[in-house]
């Protein structure tokens, strides 16, 4: 059980993070539409400050404020899912709680393996931007004029 | 640890109708309001009107006394309003007395300065029954002549204790009674003969 609060943390991250087809797939493998829940918090939107340190290193400065949107359920085997994620969206953040509550009492084993698919699907998307932002990289070269 | 009861289906417009009738009520002591909107199931040992007012009222910079170890309204309001849990009866912006033997002597809460009146305690007193047109007599803003309010579980020494909240006024604090889905209140301006 020691392990169980990074997976946990990880199927967070990666639920926030997928596409909504992922999402859904995700959440119709562990029969989430099936289970009954009792809706402690409805979806809400707001807002959290984001917070910055310049090279990762300096002092602390406020980057501005991101909308959010969270959610918190409870499911019938009485665990507390809590759902966040980024945006006004408000049945991600519900699909999030409800899998949340459903993750903690499933076979970690193949929780895992879902979410570690998940992570590689985004690993996958973040590599193709980055390809296609490579793509288009400009190599300035200057002579030196002996100024210094 | 406590069990999280379920917050206000529609907080905005539920939060919203339910401080209008609060408002309402305060402004015209001793009557009787049903407050509208859907009530949440409380947490023990709360009723459905002062959870429904505490979701409304409370947040993050107003600190809530409860009258006792009450793990599942406290968590409740924790986790819903992110309100800091008191010890310390003076230290409340909001105080809950859930059984109406709890009530402490009302000079033991907040009563605001001379500069800041406002910075005082409102009390939600819980009771068994709220009914208008008999029992104790009030006079005073909001009621054209008098107002009858019969409260059903009223603690012992809770109109002595009224006159003298009404006597440090503009200081003292505001008193809400309730009982089921019903409210009713005495603020400090109010005139209270048994």
């Amino acid at each position: 059980m020691t392990e169980l609060p990074s997976l946990r943390v990880r199927w967070l991250q990666a639920l926030a993070l997928a596409s909504d087809a992922e999402a859904e797939r995700f959440g119709q493998s562990f029969g989430v539409g099936d289970a009954a829940f009792e809706l402690l918090r409805a979806p809400e939107v707001g807002l959290v400050m984001a917070r910055g340190r310049a090279g990762g290193t300096g002092t602390a400065f406020n980057l501005g404020e991101v909308t959010v949107t969270r959610c918190a359920v409870r499911s019938s085997g009485d665990r507390i899912g809590i759902g966040w994620v980024q945006g006004r969206r408000l049945e991600r953040a519900r699909l999030i709680a409800r899998l949340d509550a459903l993750l903690q009492s499933a076979p970690s084993k193949a929780v895992d393996a879902a979410v570690t698919e998940l992570e590689a699907a985004r690993a996958e998307r973040q590599a193709a931007t980055a390809r296609k932002a490579g793509a288009t990289r400009v190599e300035f070269f200057t002579l030196v004029r002996g100024e210094d | 640890m406590g069990r999280i009861a379920a917050g206000l289906a529609d907080p905005v417009h539920d939060a919203q109708m339910q401080f209008r009738d609060l408002l309402w009520a305060m402004s015209r002591p001793g009557s009787v309001v049903v407050l509208r909107g859907g009530l949440p199931a409380p947490p023990e040992p709360l009723v459905p009107a002062a959870y429904a007012l505490l979701l409304g009222l409370v947040d993050g910079e107003s600190p809530v006394w409860l009258d006792g170890d009450h793990p599942d309204a406290s968590r409740s309001i924790r986790f819903h309003t992110g309100a800091s849990m008191v010890a310390e009866p003076g230290q409340a912006a909001f105080a809950v007395v859930t059984r109406a033997s709890g009530l402490l002597p009302l000079e033991r809460f907040a009563q605001g300065s001379h500069d800041y009146p406002d910075r005082s305690c409102t009390v939600i007193l819980q009771v068994d029954h709220l009914a208008a047109g008999a029992g104790l007599k009030l006079r005073g803003p909001g009621i054209a002549g008098t107002a009858r309010l019969e409260i059903g579980g009223a603690p012992e020494g809770l109109v002595p204790g009224l006159q003298a909240n009404r006597r440090r006024f503009p200081l003292g604090v505001d008193l809400v009674l309730a009982a089921g889905r019903s409210i009713a209140c005495l603020p400090r301006s109010t005139d209270v003969e048994a």
